[in-house]
């Protein structure tokens, strides 16, 4: 099979465009499209500073580097969970790209530690709390990484949902008909309001499968082991079904999520998908959320689900230590 | 040929000539969840893999959330 643009052997075949590429124009197709995406959605400019969530993977690793090659301002943060024989792992991937690829181009890493900052590992304290780790972390990271990206000034806050993410979060909100969540599923969420930093997902145009690739061809050393909390996880049977979609008839996770945002759009009274699709969502905010009264960031309640779950890790590892 | 597979981690020995894409569905494997690796070589689909390839199956799927 050879490429598509340039006639030279190819390196992967993507039936969903009916194209074939070598490495250079795969390359090159990767970063049109996140550039692209930035741009169409107005994600940020060229002299934003990019905070990048990054994990170890292959997507968010990809992100960093692509964010970087196209000559964008993007630092990253990563979270050290605690898990063990897996933590330690991702941690020293992400270590080893910022030394080998970021910090070359003058960014910097920031690493927040679970185990140090909230005193316990991710699976300690989701027992302390009773909750399943993967809610746990959640609102560790999205409190940790919000609380970074509007303290230290960031413009924006990326992470690296690709396609499939998206994709498969959209078929499990559907399936639920959890209508509030569809509102909110966009590849930008604006700052809302003053202490909830902008979020995009530049590489909500590019397939999982193509993420891999862009790693694998550029040299990017990611984890290809799975989060172990991770197994038997919804999302990835949703992935699987659509993929199994995808592989009989190519096209279908892209139709399928960008017919949901120009229906968004247009829902929303605009043609221009992105640009104002959220505004209703941030209007329900901004009527809705007030500072935390422990640690000032912006939440519906009284207290943040994050102080309100650090707090009742204290209480009870404290009843714990006490004998009985 | 020797086919390096993950989740759970294993080797197998598997009988050549054959297509990327027939080794894939030998395996009942979706090429969307997949790619396949020769020697540390991204290769297409329509690639032949020979006996004495060293070949990896990576799958490309997580399932994380954030
Ligand atoms: S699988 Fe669960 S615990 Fe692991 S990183 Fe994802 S959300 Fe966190
Ligand atoms: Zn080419
Ligand atoms: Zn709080």
């Amino acid at each position: 099979m050879n490429c598509t643009k340039c006639k030279t052997k190819a390196v992967i075949d993507l039936p969903r465009h009916n194209a074939a590429f070598c490495t250079p124009c795969f390359t090159t197709y990767v970063h049109e499209q996140t550039a692209y995406a930035i741009k169409h959605q107005r994600m940020f400019g060229p002299e934003d500073r990019i905070l990048v969530a990054v994990s170890g993977g292959k997507d968010s690793l990809a992100l960093w580097d692509i964010l970087l090659k196209l000559g964008y301002k993007a630092d990253a943060l990563y979270v050290d969970l605690g898990i063990p024989g897996y933590s330690a792992k991702s941690r020293e991937k992400v270590e080893r790209f910022t030394e080998r690829v970021a910090r070359p181009h003058g960014a910097t890493l920031q690493i927040h530690t679970v185990q140090e900052e909230e005193g316990a590992g991710i699976k300690e304290l989701s027992n302390l709390v009773h909750r399943p780790t993967c809610a746990t972390c959640g609102t560790i990271k999205r409190y940790q990484f919000n609380k970074a990206a509007v303290e230290q000034e960031y413009d924006v806050m990326a992470t690296g949902h690709n396609l499939d993410d998206e994709a498969a979060r959209l078929l499990g909100n559907v399936l639920h008909w959890q209508e509030e969540y569809l509102d909110k599923q966009s590849p930008i969420l604006p700052a809302s309001v003053e202490g909830f930093a902008k979020k995009v997902k530049p590489l909500y145009r590019l397939a999982e499968r193509e993420l891999a690739a862009y790693a694998v061809l550029n040299k990017i050393d990611y984890i290809v082991e799975e989060c172990p909390m991770a197994k038997g996880s919804m999302m990835l049977l949703y992935k699987e079904a659509l993929n199994r979609l995808e592989t009989e008839s190519p096209g279908t996770k892209h139709r399928f999520y960008f017919g949901f945002l120009d229906k968004q759009a247009l829902r929303q009274g605009s043609g221009q998908a992105g640009a104002t699709a959220p505004q209703s969502m941030a209007e329900k905010d901004r009527a809705s959320l007030h500072p935390c009264s422990t640690c000032g960031q912006p939440t519906t309640g009284a207290i943040c689900s994050y102080c309100k779950m650090m707090a009742r890790s204290r209480l009870s590892s404290s009843s714990a230590r006490r004998p009985s | 040929m020797k086919v390096q597979l993950s989740h759970p981690e294993r080797t197998v020995e598997i009988k050549g000539p054959k297509k990327a894409r027939e080794l894939l569905r030998e395996l009942n494997l979706v090429q969307e969840a997949h790619l396949v690796i020769r020697g540390d070589e991204l290769i297409t689909e329509d690639e032949l893999l020979k006996d004495g390839d060293q070949v990896e199956i990576r799958p490309v799927i997580s399932g994380g959330s954030l």
